[in-house]
């Protein structure tokens, strides 16, 4: 198991490294345009010619590439990257977003995947009843509503209308957990109907599944109640697929839903930061935010080959139990 | 010796989209204390729902469960689900077909079969723990102490099969329903299994209740054998009545499909022509009457199970024609058989 971790996590630095590459020809090497366009690009859109020199010169756009990669990683991870725009560092800028965005994607986690595996379990055990036929109404309603749709309507009838939830903002948790709670509501809400959804539609139809096994027969033979059949046999080997596609939707909602969730309801996180960048055309906090938005993707992809891997046995390979499974 | 389980007249029936589908229809015998008892026929012919019902395992909102199974003065057809519960796996176990899938991937062996003895004793994990180790050892699979703790994928198939075996074994039940144990084993790990049955049968006077369609099998441990057909049984008798002297038709194909070292190789295999009948609409009469190449008019109404042959009360058989016709009829160049009906 540990070989396994480790050789996982060597993996995650290569595909990191790649990114990094990938992210340095897409913004400074495939556009063209040279050296000055390259540094115009970093400068922003009003800058002065003496500026764009200046950039010129401290990115070594002049240089070869490799020299320009190097360069700009530097600045990346020594924090000294500043976006010419806002005059503004960027690393300190995405540190202050941190929280917020934490805030609201993980809460929403945490959510989706409860309600996901509890309406899925109660869907699977009553499959046909009233509870499960309900039950997948509000699912598919759920799946059907786009994001923006619903966190515009939220925001007009709970917050403007109604006024039950603060307009936007974000209240650290260690400053006041319930004013924390209170704003993050709403966000946490239309980011998590979708998923919550669409996770309990696919566990119920894994447990659907798993239910015709041989091996919930032999446990039902072996005497456990139902109660043990289920969650012991039924619900644990159903989970397993649940984590693969938990870890694509959180990269996913990292890279996109959450831009949109904190710039609706006014979250100034990593993903409103970003979102401002892109429509200022700010090139530097762009380069900054997708290189994270990479790593926490192929960080929790890690994590999920990891899970994986602890969940179901026959995935633990390079073990010394590996080879006897050929005996 | 009183019988331990007696089934009487169980009729087991699914209501589907298409009607009503009787997988057991009235089917009656008796298992001794010690006993070896088969149950063989073909797919569909009803004996896997028998001895599913058995362990209750095939109760459902679609499942009509008539008739009675007593077990030591209680009926397993309608105890409930709690006192079911408490039966499967202490007084009667079972093991299944396929050990690929029988077993749950992810958890350890030993976990699985300590999961049974907690079901029903109050019993530490490491006291279980130590009980399993010796099952382990008890059905042959070497080095216990270290293979308790393997998953079911670093197992071979015929040490799964031990596996169950021991599974079943744990809790030292009174009846094993064996659900085809062999079929998905190689002919090598085949033979071993049934010889640890045997074993087993001898060493502990655990009654078994193996339900197979392999005849060669039967031949080598059931003491006793029940041939079921289209949801009922058309013959039951001894080992030695059924494979010397077989009553029914259907036995004779099942006899004459079996290929044998001791005779010449036949050009082509024989075979039982047709199929097995459809249970949601049965033919009426003799269920193989369509297959059979011997049907004459009477056989449009059901022959009772009952014993023909004065000399031989415990063999019961569902054909009309008589003993002296059947003697003549079953003998297809010079051997047990069915003949192909004519063109």
């Amino acid at each position: 198991m540990l070989r396994f971790i480790v050789r996982r996590l060597a993996g995650m630095v290569l595909v990191l490294f790649a990114c990094s590459v990938l992210v340095f020809v897409i913004f400074m090497v495939a556009p063209g345009g040279g050296s000055d366009a390259a540094a115009r690009r970093i400068a922003g859109k009003n800058a002065t010619p003496q500026l764009i020199a200046n950039v010129r010169k401290d990115f070594g756009f002049d240089k070869s590439l490799p020299v320009q990669y190097t360069t700009m990683m530097k600045k990346v991870f020594t924090g000294s990257l500043v976006s010419y725009s806002s005059q503004l560092n960027v690393d300190d800028e995405i540190r202050k977003g941190i929280p917020a965005t934490f805030s609201v994607i993980i809460g929403a986690a945490v959510l989706w995947l409860f309600f996901g595996i509890v309406f899925g379990y109660l869907s699977a055990v009553r499959a046909g009843g009233f509870t499960d036929r309900a039950l997948t109404v509000i699912a598919l309603v759920g799946i059907s509503i786009p994001v923006f749709l619903l966190a515009a309507f939220l925001l007009y009838y709970l917050t403007f209308k109604l006024t039950w939830f603060p307009n936007g903002d974000y209240v650290p948790l260690t400053q006041d957990p319930i004013s924390w709670a209170k704003h993050l509501i709403l966000p946490w809400f239309a980011l998590v109907v979708l998923y919550i959804g669409f996770y309990s539609r696919v566990l119920r139809s894994n447990m659907l599944d798993v239910m015709n096994e041989d091996y919930v027969r032999t446990a039902r033979a072996k005497g456990l109640s139902e109660h043990q059949v289920r969650i012991k046999h039924v619900l644990r080997n159903a989970l397993i697929p649940i984590v693969t596609i938990f870890g694509l939707d959180f990269g996913a909602v990292l890279g996109g839903g959450d831009l949109v969730i904190e710039s609706i309801f006014n979250i100034h996180g990593v993903g409103y930061f970003a979102a401002q960048a892109i429509s200022n055309q700010d090139l530097p906090p762009i380069m900054a935010v997708t290189l994270l938005g990479a790593f926490f993707i192929v960080f929790f992809n890690a994590l999920v080959d990891i899970a994986y891997a602890y969940l179901d046995p026959r995935i633990r390979l390079g073990t010394d139990a590996a080879g006897a499974a050929a005996a | 010796m009183a019988p331990l389980l007696t089934v009487s007249d169980l009729r087991v029936g699914f209501n589907t989209e298409d009607g009503l589908l009787q997988a057991v229809d009235g089917v009656s015998f008796d298992l001794a204390p010690g006993e070896v008892l088969a149950i063989v026929g073909e797919s569909g012919s009803g004996k896997s729902v028998t001895a599913q019902t058995l362990m209750g395992l095939t109760r459902g909102q679609n499942a009509q469960i008539e008739g009675t199974a007593s077990y030591q003065g209680r009926n397993l057809v309608n105890v409930s689900e709690q006192e079911m519960r408490g039966l499967r796996g202490a007084e009667i176990a079972m093991i299944f077909q396929d050990p690929m899938t029988s077993l749950n991937p992810v958890y350890r062996v030993g976990a699985q079969i300590v999961e049974a003895i907690q079901a029903h004793e109050d019993v530490s994990k490491s006291e279980a723990e130590q009980r399993v180790v010796e099952l382990l050892r008890s059905v042959g699979i070497p080095n216990p102490e270290e293979r308790v703790r393997n998953y079911p994928h670093e197992f071979s198939g015929g040490m799964r099969q031990r596996a169950m075996i021991a599974m079943g074994l744990s809790l030292e039940p009174k009846v094993l329903i064996a659900d085809e144990p062999t079929t998905a084993l190689d002919v090598t790990i085949q033979a071993q299994i049934i010889r640890l049955l045997e074993q087993i049968n001898r060493d502990r006077g655990l009654s078994v209740i193996l339900i197979t369609h392999d005849l060669g099998v039967v031949a080598e441990i059931a003491d006793r054998v029940v041939v079921m057909y289209g949801g009922r049984i058309v013959e039951h008798g001894t080992l030695d009545e059924i494979f010397y002297d077989p009553q029914h038709p259907y036995t004779w194909g099942l006899l004459g499909s079996l290929t044998r070292l001791d005779q010449p190789r036949p050009k082509r295999l024989p075979q039982i022509r047709g199929l097995p009948p459809s249970l949601l609409s049965p033919p009426r009469g003799c269920h193989f009457k369509p297959r059979c190449p011997h049907a004459f008019s009477r056989c449009d109404q059901v022959p009772p199970l009952e014993a023909r042959l004065p000399d031989a009360p415990s063999h019961l058989d569902r054909c009309w024609l008589s003993p002296d016709q059947k003697r003549a009829l079953r003998l297809v160049e010079g051997r047990i058989g069915l003949e192909a009906p004519a063109a």
